[in-house]
């Protein structure tokens, strides 16, 4: 029972999160993870459960996390890659779990690219 | 684990006729084998429109519309995209003229134009769940409502925005809400009208199977308004999911206190019961309706007094359509200067149209009003099918017209398409071709205003049936000048003197074909033709000389031996005898029979 507006926005705000996935916006960030046999092997389901966790702790909500097939570069599996809108992509190599999320609290957030672990930007 | 992947399958009648529910299935499956089940998630939306298209199934936070997706590509989704992240190139949409492959909704022709109001939860979220209607900003234009506005300023706020009634009529929704508002009862009552019996329309329907809680709304800020406790969702049997759908709704929105006593702490109370109607066109007339709900037979009653005073028990009732009521709760919570910034100037906001006949893509679109026929047409509509030429589109069905090429470039909103013999109507959108003969379109549309002719005033049940008649003597080729003239008398006649909207506008498809392919009709009386090759009586089928090959296929086939020749010798069709049946038409494989 829903007894004030108060409580009905506490609902609204518990469940947000899930729509949010659902805005195709054209000018959000997107982190691509690599998720081919390549990247599976080395971790990459890791890596994207650690990033998507990432991203809801730190309340970010124009950020969407999607999976991508090879890169290119099965020697440095798992690749994560981010996509500013407007700016040219930055492509991460090695990124595992705990990588990952210094790259969303990091990059993501703060804006600021780890240039030692960047691929090619 | 986190959510990273949801997979949205559109669970509308169009998309669960193709098995799209099959399709959620084997999705789960699959993804319970990848024991992904914690991180990616399936659910049933409702319709996104592009039924034609479906089972649909959208990839989010990706962005991949996939179309057309049966168990075995619903496998390789799971296998290709959902674990390894490659598109399934082949269910992408492919552009149907330049052949390109567009993996992402919003850069699909079809949804190019559309402003999404009505429809703005369709194929986004789980219409059997409230929490992701209350997710998305539902039930907070309700509490908006509720704690901070005044009966009165919500009715000035749905004044302000222009919203005209989306049931055929475009009566503005404000001023009726006034009048029962200012009706003095104890009791009053809200209507929800969901009967959508025009051919072809579907847009109540899907509104109701996708977002049945915003139509709720909708008819709860009404009742605040007018001072109503109680309303009725009036919809036919034959939507047996969205009145699933709407039981659900109802429940859950008890269940949490948004239906009921004492609505969100406050002392409003509002409560709605479905009624479910037997599909008779007459019964979405509001006062047939209306007789309906009561026990009644389901006919029309002289107007005035309007339901806004003599209603439903007798008693002050605010009826409205199903797309009206949705648009309600976004006008509150976005503002009325918001509503009235879209559309043109006497009809503000989107409609829905239901797009169907000769177009490439057909489906469920919201436009701005104002839009031309044109950008609907070929922007989203892709275009005429085959590369054929474009000859007519219907709106409004049998109480609208056909409009001709001339006419593409008119902004349409109410008064543009009434300017043209025709009518918004409920939003049905019936493309044509050449292929198309426009008295035969006419015959059709009478054809069902006959049938559903409650038969009580004698114009319409006597007037409809005596141009009926004449249609059918013009289409076999019997029809003489004075018919012609008869035909727009009788038409005039009914117009002016049936009781009921039915009558009122059944010859609008007769009067706007006679206005604008006169030609046609002086084709069939005079020439004893029918230029589109429709009206089977009034062919002629001849051999092309230059083309036979002289085979014999079509003398063979003729069931009354009228086709004559040698063999390698062209062949002729003794026309006398010809019985039309179209045989040797179909059996030819040289394409040296034609019929005119
Ligand atoms: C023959 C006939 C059939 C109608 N059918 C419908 C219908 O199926 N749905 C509908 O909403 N309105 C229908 N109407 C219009 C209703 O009488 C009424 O005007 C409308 O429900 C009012 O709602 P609105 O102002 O929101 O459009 C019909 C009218 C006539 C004359
Ligand atoms: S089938 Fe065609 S080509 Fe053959 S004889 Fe008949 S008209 Fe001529
Ligand atoms: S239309 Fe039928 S009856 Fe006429 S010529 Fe062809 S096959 Fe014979
Ligand atoms: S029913 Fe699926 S798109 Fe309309
Ligand atoms: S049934 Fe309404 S005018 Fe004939």
């Amino acid at each position: 029972m829903i007894k004030s507006i108060e409580e009905l926005k506490q609902i609204r705000d518990k469940y947000k999160d899930v729509l949010q996935n659902r805005e195709a916006e054209e000018n959000k960030i997107r982190i691509l993870v690599g998720m081919a046999t390549c990247g599976i092997a080395a971790g990459a389901r890791d890596t994207i459960n650690a990033i998507v966790d990432e991203v809801h702790k730190e309340n970010i909500n124009n950020a969407v996390v999607v999976q991508t097939g090879c890169m290119g570069f099965c020697y440095a599996e798992p690749t994560v890659e981010v996509r500013f809108p407007g700016k040219s992509p930055v492509l991460y190599g090695k990124v595992d779990a705990e990588r990952g999320r210094e790259i969303v609290r990091r990059h993501v957030k703060n804006g600021e690219v780890i240039s030692e672990w960047v691929l090619k930007g | 684990m986190p959510l990273r992947m949801e997979l949205l399958v559109c669970g509308g009648t169009g998309c669960q006729a193709s098995n799209s529910s099959r399709v959620l299935e084997v999705l789960r499956e699959g993804i319970q084998e990848a024991n992904l089940q914690e991180e990616v998630r399936v659910l049933m939306t409702g319709c996104f429109g592009f039924c034609e298209k479906g089972p649909i199934v959208k990839v989010m936070p990706d962005n991949i519309f996939y179309v057309e997706v049966d168990e075995e590509s619903a496998r390789k989704i799971v296998r290709e995209h959902v674990i390894k992240g490659r598109i399934v190139e082949e269910k992408i949409y492919k552009e149907p003229e330049t052949e390109e492959r567009l993996p992402e909704q919003s850069s699909i022709p079809f949804y190019k134009k559309q402003i999404r109001i009505a429809l703005r939860n369709c194929g986004k979220i789980d219409p059997e769940n409230i929490n992701e209607y209350i997710a998305s900003d539902g039930y907070m234009a309700l509490a908006r409502v509720l704690t901070e506005m005044t009966p009165e300023e919500v009715i000035d706020a749905v004044k302000r925005s222009g919203l005209r009634g989306r049931g055929g009529g475009g009566f503005p929704t404000g001023l009726k809400w006034e009048a029962t508002r200012k009706s003095k009862s104890d009791v009053k009552y809200i209507i929800c009208n969901a009967d959508e019996g025009d051919p072809g329309a579907f847009m109540d329907r899907s509104i109701l199977e996708g977002d049945p809680h915003s139509v709720l709304e909708g008819m709860a800020i009404a009742g605040y308004a007018i001072g109503a406790q109680f309303g009725y969702i009036y919809v036919r049997a034959e939507y047996p999911l969205a009145i699933h759908r709407l039981r659900i709704a109802i429940s859950q929105a008890r269940e949490m206190g948004l239906l009921g006593k004492n609505i969100l702490g406050t002392n409003f109370s509002f409560d709605v019961e479905i009624k479910i109607g037997a599909g008779a066109f007459i019964c979405g007339e509001e006062t047939a309706l209306i007789n309906s709900i009561e026990g009644g037979r389901g006919e029309p009653t002289v107007k005035p007094p309007y339901p806004a005073q003599v209603g439903l028990w007798k008693k002050p009732t605010n009826i409205n359509n199903v797309e009206t009521f949705a648009n309600v709760p976004p006008i509150i919570l976005n503002g009325a200067e918001w509503f009235s910034s879209i559309g043109t100037e006497k009809s503000k906001g989107t409609k829905v149209f239901a797009l169907a006949g000769k177009v490439n893509n057909v489906g469920l679109v919201e436009v701005p009003m104002g839009i031309t026929l044109r950008e609907i047409i070929y922007d989203l509509g892709g275009g005429i099918k085959g590369g054929k030429k474009f000859k007519a589109v219907q709106t409004g069905g049998p109480s609208g017209g056909c409009i001709p090429a001339e006419h593409l470039d008119t902004p349409i909103d109410y008064d543009t398409l009434n300017a043209l013999g025709s009518m918004m109507g409920s939003g049905g959108m019936i493309v044509m071709d050449e292929d198309d003969c426009m008295v035969n379109i006419a015959k059709f549309y009478l054809e069902f205003s006959c049938d559903e002719s409650c038969g009580r005033c004698t114009a319409c049940r006597v007037g409809n049936k005596r141009m009926l008649e004449i249609l059918n003597k013009i289409t076999e080729g019997k029809g003489e000048m004075e018919d012609l003239e008869m035909l727009k008398e009788l038409a005039e006649t009914v117009k002016d003197s049936s009781l009921c909207g039915l009558g009122q506008t059944s010859p609008n498809p007769v009067l706007s074909t006679m206005k604008f392919f006169y030609d046609e009709y002086l084709a069939h009386v005079k020439d004893k033709s029918c230029p589109a090759g429709v009206c089977t009586e009034l062919l002629k089928y001849y051999i092309i000389p230059e083309k036979c090959v002289g085979c014999t296929a079509c003398a063979k086939v003729c069931p009354v031996n009228v086709i004559h020749g040698e063999p390698r010798k062209v062949h002729v069709i003794d026309r006398e005898g010809c019985i039309k049946c179209g045989e040797c038409y179909r059996t030819c494989r040289f394409g040296a029979i034609t019929r005119k």
